[in-house]
């Protein structure tokens, strides 16, 4: 089932419409990502998935059940801007935030205790926030987030200002929530994680959804049946060698082998082009060429084709 | 803000110039001379008007309250000396006007008296060099008064006019700076949170309403110990001291005291006419009965409940300022309308001492904006208590005004940056549903 599901969400600030007709569903224990570009619409949208502002219009539900402030206990947020009180303790502060969350003090010093220590930081306990590094303090903010154990986690662009090995950490963390049964919720510009992480995906441009589902499924729709081609012992060029419908959009040689590009024709398959070749040349490698989601990003945005790929 | 501004800072000078020139009410003043030697002395002002009595002191004093007057002169008969002691009597404090216009004249009357007396003696004795100095330091007389309040019920006890603007305007002013400091201080809080962001993390967890509430409360309640502290401190510190230098038990009333000494005195001598005088209260003895006289439960009580309820409400201000804003140098447009209410009461605070139940002083320790510092002022002076309750209800509306309007201000302010905010801005967010 779904946990989550906003039906046509608008909001409008007074002078500019943040979002207009937006609808979501977010099925349970998937990674979610919400894309869009700068100003799209996805913090207000978050922002009211918290109930932290208000809709003007559209429903949200929880468990199929209208949202209602008490559900802020199975919600952990993560805020794009994030901080932390500069002279507090690192302890006290961590302390105060889990309680906020509703557990009590001795059951967040238990479970603060075992985190500390799964992040190697627990000699920080008693230095003040200001001491720390911008990472270190990410890492804590991340941290009480998810210490109550909540269902629903949102993070908004959490990899922003993350290095490779700390955000490498907060993939492991966000796939281990998954394996406990979590759903995450997440905004980013970082394809590179979307690839990786996201299951489904909505793409929200000017205030608006213009793409959304299953990633899988969305690369098929973007699929140009192009394909890659390593092989060796040619003795003629491909143009002569395939039918005029089979584009060569690229070739490459190397000193062992030669690559090109192949654009099949739709009702040609990958097959027909091995059929094609095999008796003419020594193939070594074929591989389809899937759209990234950058490029489908790009696409899905401005609305204009990608340019053709090339090698390199 | 262009032209607010300066409207304001010329309102701050205008209005305490327009008040001092005002006249303030007539008071009615009767004079009882025992003596003799007053009579017609003392002139009618434009805020004084004397009468005189001939009725012994006793049925003037059960008169009193029936008569309307303001204060009951009156100059007890001295046997040997002259008269150099007076007691004013009145239901309240004695305001410092008369006090001083009193000493006035009876000084001057003394001092010519005195006067007469050694160019009297020197004529005698026409061979002798005039010694002006002498003559001029041998005359110099002050003169002592006592004032009293008189109760309902006859009741006398001895009111210190000067403790009492002391500790008004002592009040007054703790009132300003604990208003000023807290109140700040959440401001600064809340600024502090905006920039370092942590309100993005907490807002997910309470509402705005609540985490702006949480930190008044918590910095009022940091004031509330601080003050405590002080208070306890203190109190300690002057019962040990006035323990230390305690006079006797006081048996009689305050008015046979005082005849008891001046029949104390003792002539010089028969043929010298009289030149000597009573002699005055002990210092010490004074400072400390003034101490014991104030009423310490009333004025503490008072001033918590002032304290806290004022902080309250301009702590909510405060807060609705650090919301709108992002940095605190943005703050200085919105502080000023603020503090405005808060100067203009320490600047009438002189005029409010003077005339601590005038219609200045009763209007602004009404006001909620400035009752807190104006009242407080005033209570050492004795108020009465529907005033007072007027006054306390009145600024409780005004605590629960100011956190409604700085309670849609601030929510709307924490989540927006770098948005210049000025006063049409506000508006518009007052004007925001939730």
């Amino acid at each position: 089932m779904d946990i989550f599901t906003a039906s046509h969400i608008s909001k409008q600030f007074s002078n500019h419409k943040a979002l207009d007709q937006v609808s979501i569903s977010v099925p349970e224990g998937s990674i979610f990502g919400l894309l869009g570009p700068n100003g799209a619409g996805k913090t207000t949208l978050i922002r009211i998935i918290n109930q932290i502002i208000n809709p003007d219009e559209g429903e949200l539900l929880f468990y199929g059940k209208k949202i209602k402030p008490d559900d802020i206990a199975f919600i952990g947020y993560l805020p794009e801007e994030r901080g932390l009180y500069k002279k507090m303790t690192v302890g006290e502060q961590a302390l105060y935030l889990a309680q906020l969350k509703g557990l009590s003090r001795h059951e967040s010093l238990q479970r603060l205790n075992l985190w500390f220590e799964k992040f190697e930081i627990k000699a920080w306990w008693n230095r003040k926030v200001e001491e720390l590094s911008k990472g270190m303090q990410q890492k804590i903010q991340f941290l009480v987030t998810i210490i109550h154990e909540p269902k629903l986690l949102i993070f908004d662009e959490p990899f922003s200002g993350f290095d490779p090995i700390n955000a490498n950490l907060l993939k492991d963390e966000i796939l281990a929530q998954k394996e406990k049964g979590a759903t995450i919720i997440f905004s980013t510009h970082n394809m590179a994680s979307v690839e990786e992480l996201c299951d489904h995906i909505a793409l929200i441009n000017h205030s608006k959804v213009v793409l959304s589902g299953m990633v899988r499924e969305i690369k098929k729709t973007f699929k140009t049946n192009t394909f890659t081609i390593s092989y060796q012992g040619a003795t003629e060029n491909l143009h002569t060698l395939l039918p005029g419908s089979f584009q060569v959009l690229d070739e490459l040689s190397d000193p062992d082998l030669n690559h090109a590009i192949i654009k099949l024709p739709d009702s040609a398959s990958p097959n027909d082009l091995l059929q094609l070749l095999l008796p003419k040349v020594s193939i070594h490698a074929l591989r389809e060429l899937v759209p990234g989601m950058n490029d489908i990003f790009i696409q899905a945005v401005t609305r204009k084709p990608s340019p053709e790929p090339t090698l390199n | 803000m262009t032209i607010l501004g300066p409207l304001l800072m010329a309102a701050t000078i205008v209005i305490p110039i327009y008040l001092a020139t005002q006249n303030t009410e007539i008071k009615n003043v009767a004079v009882l001379d025992e003596t003799g030697i007053f009579s017609e002395k003392f002139k009618d002002s434009d805020n004084l008007k004397f009468h005189y009595l001939n009725s012994d002191v006793h049925s003037a004093k059960s008169t009193f309250h029936s008569s309307g007057d303001y204060a009951l002169v009156y100059i007890p008969k001295t046997e040997v000396t002259l008269p150099t002691n007076v007691i004013i009597y009145a239901e309240n404090t004695v305001n410092i006007n008369l006090q001083s216009y009193v000493k006035n004249v009876m000084g001057r009357h003394i001092e010519s008296l005195k006067l007469q007396a050694r160019l009297h003696e020197l004529q005698t004795d026409k061979n002798k060099p005039v010694p002006v100095d002498d003559i001029l330091r041998s005359i110099k007389t002050s003169i002592d008064i006592n004032t009293l309040k008189i109760g309902e019920d006859g009741q006398e006890s001895k009111s210190y006019t000067e403790i009492n603007m002391v500790l008004g305007m002592f009040s007054g002013i703790l009132i300003y700076f604990f208003i000023f400091m807290f109140g700040a201080q959440v401001m600064r809080g809340v600024i502090e949170e905006k920039t370092s962001r942590i309100v993005e993390v907490i807002i997910s967890s309470v509402k705005p309403f609540q985490l702006m509430m949480g930190k008044i409360i918590g910095v009022g309640m940091v004031g509330l110990t601080q003050f405590l502290l002080w208070v306890v401190l203190t109190f300690g510190i002057v019962t040990i001291v006035v323990s230390m230098i305690s006079p006797k038990e006081i048996n009689k009333t305050a008015t046979e005291q005082i005849l008891k000494r001046n029949e104390a005195i003792s002539p010089v001598s028969a043929d010298v006419p009289i030149v000597q005088e009573s002699q005055p209260q002990e210092g010490a003895n004074m400072v400390i009965e003034a101490i014991r006289s104030v009423d310490f439960p009333v004025m503490i009580g008072s001033f918590l409940f002032f304290f806290l309820v004022g902080y309250l409400m301009y702590a909510a201000l405060f807060a609705a300022i650090g919301g709108a804003v992002d940095s605190e140098s943005d703050t200085q447009q919105f502080m000023f309308p603020i503090t405005i209410p808060l100067i203009l009461s320490i600047i009438l605070a002189q005029f409010i001492i003077q005339d601590p139940d005038g219609a200045v002083a009763f209007w602004f320790s009404i006001i909620p904006l400035t009752s807190p510092i104006v009242m407080m002022i005033r209570i050492p002076f004795g108020v009465p208590y529907l005033q007072v309750i007027l006054s306390m209800l009145l600024l409780l509306l005004g605590f629960l005004g100011t956190t409604w309007l700085a309670a849609k201000i601030y929510r709307t302010g924490i989540l927006m940056y770098g948005k210049k905010v000025n006063y049409r801005e506000l508006w518009k967010w007052l004007k925001l549903r939730e």
